[in-house]
């Protein structure tokens, strides 16, 4: 039997239908059209279907959908601001920090919450804060310079 | 497949109880939704404490710090008055898995989870901690390391879940610390762990001390030979060659492609030394 959830995502109230046993990840990219959320490994090493919920940062494939209940969440989807995107988004694009785009959403949510928690962070702690994404094309360096970058600009404005 | 979400613990107990078939609590999920996954268990229920108000919590009591079976790891990390009080414990919660991982993961589940290489585990047992169960017979309190009997096997009877996990108060003067060998610095799984505890009494001298090591046994080991070498007297090399060597004695290792049995005997010793070390130095003793 399928569990009725109402939820708050990205800042708009939805309900969806759900299996029991059905991973977070499954229900916002099959139930919700969140495709966004990308499965990576499906077992919380690659960090690809990273999300917020009520602002922690979580793997939506750890989650059920059930569990989601009254909770908020937070997806790539509700990153920009309309067309002006986020300056992460916009940092990740001018260093040229991704190839196949599959780990970037993932990679956009972990250093979103890193930047809400700590504004200026060290090269050190940013490696540290993205250890649970993976990439698998580009490496790390463009990423963590574009994540330094957006941090900096963040801090001006 | 049931998902239920109770509020209250007396609720949870009489669902696990009355739960026919295959009935796993949902702590964090970052092992069960893996083994799910993997199709290694096929729940018929799923009991999530999260809902569960008193199980979310972390107390500052009479008798010491209490954390709920629902507390996450990053939650633990934020909280600064159990930083200061268990830094050893704190550190081993807070190695468990990413960010992502942190934000979920418990030290309850961890506990029961009963891995060997189990990150939080020797530091709650160097920590005397007491897994606070409640079943349908009432109220039972267990010492950490006797939660685990096996890899993957607990002392959990049916109904019964972990509610909370009660620290022993803290004073000036103790501190406790935990290291552990990966290969990788962040996102592996410990080859060997140690963990250190340690209350010093006037001029540096050790009062009380308990070791505990992941990672070379069955279940998560308390070495109670240590305690003996270690009081009385201050962090020596004698007393730190003599702890390597005790905690040589205790490994009983698998030997596998992550670590070899002598390897992991090796460094259950020099892992003990420098917890030890640690633990003296936060506690306020001068090496």
């Amino acid at each position: 039997m399928s569990v009725l959830v109402s939820s708050i995502i990205n800042g708009d109230n939805i309900e969806f239908a759900c299996e029991p046993d059905e991973t977070l990840l499954d229900a916002l990219r099959d139930r919700v059209g969140m495709t966004g959320v990308k499965e990576g490994c499906g077992t919380g090493d690659c960090g690809a279907c990273s999300i917020t919920l009520d602002g922690a940062l979580v793997c939506s494939c750890l989650v059920l959908g059930a569990e989601a209940e009254g909770r908020s969440i937070e997806t790539v989807e509700g990153m920009s601001d309309g067309n002006v995107l986020h300056p992460l988004q916009q940092k990740f694009l001018e260093h040229a920090a991704l190839q196949c785009g599959i780990c970037t959403p993932g990679f956009l949510i972990a250093a979103k919450s890193l930047l809400e928690k700590n504004n200026d962070p060290t090269e050190e702690e940013v490696r540290y804060a993205l250890a649970g994404n993976l990439c698998r094309c580009t490496g790390y360096d463009k990423i963590v310079r574009a994540v330094l970058d957006a941090a900096k600009q963040m801090r001006k404005a | 497949m049931e998902y239920l979400a109770p509020e209250k613990t007396a609720d949870a107990v009489k669902l696990l109880a009355k739960s026919k078939g295959s009935v796993h609590v949902l702590a964090g999920g970052s092992d069960l939704l893996v083994r799910m996954k993997g199709g290694y268990v096929e729940p018929d229920v799923i009991i999530d404490i999260k809902r569960i108000k008193t199980m979310q919590e972390i107390k500052k009591g009479a008798t010491g710090f209490s954390i709920g079976a629902a507390v996450s790891c990053s939650k633990m990390g934020e909280h600064k008055a159990l930083r200061k009080a268990w830094p050893g414990v704190v550190e081993a919660a807070n190695l468990i898995g990413s960010d992502q991982i942190q934000g979920r993961c418990t030290i309850a589940g961890n506990l029961c989870n009963a891995s060997p290489a189990a990150d939080s585990v020797p530091a709650l047992i160097a920590a005397k901690a007491v897994a606070v169960i409640k079943g349908p017979k009432g109220t039972r309190r267990v010492a950490v390391e006797d939660i685990a009997t096996a890899p993957g096997k607990t002392c959990l009877k049916k109904g019964e879940v972990v509610e909370y996990i009660q620290l022993p108060k803290r004073a000036a003067k103790m501190a406790d610390a935990y290291l552990r060998f990966t290969p990788r610095t962040e996102m592996d799984i410990a080859v060997v762990s140690a963990a250190v505890n340690l209350t010093l009494g006037p001029r540096g001298v050790i009062t009380h001390a308990r070791v505990a090591l992941g990672a070379v046994a069955p279940t998560a080991v308390l070495v109670p030979e240590a305690t003996k070498i270690l009081k009385g007297g201050k962090l020596d090399d004698a007393k730190l060659e003599a702890l390597a060597e005790i905690c040589n004695a205790a490994c009983r290792p698998i030997d596998d492609k992550r670590g070899t049995i002598q390897f992991r005997t090796h460094v259950a010793g020099v892992l003990a030394k420098r917890a030890a070390r640690l633990a003296y130095t936060r506690a306020g003793g001068k090496l």
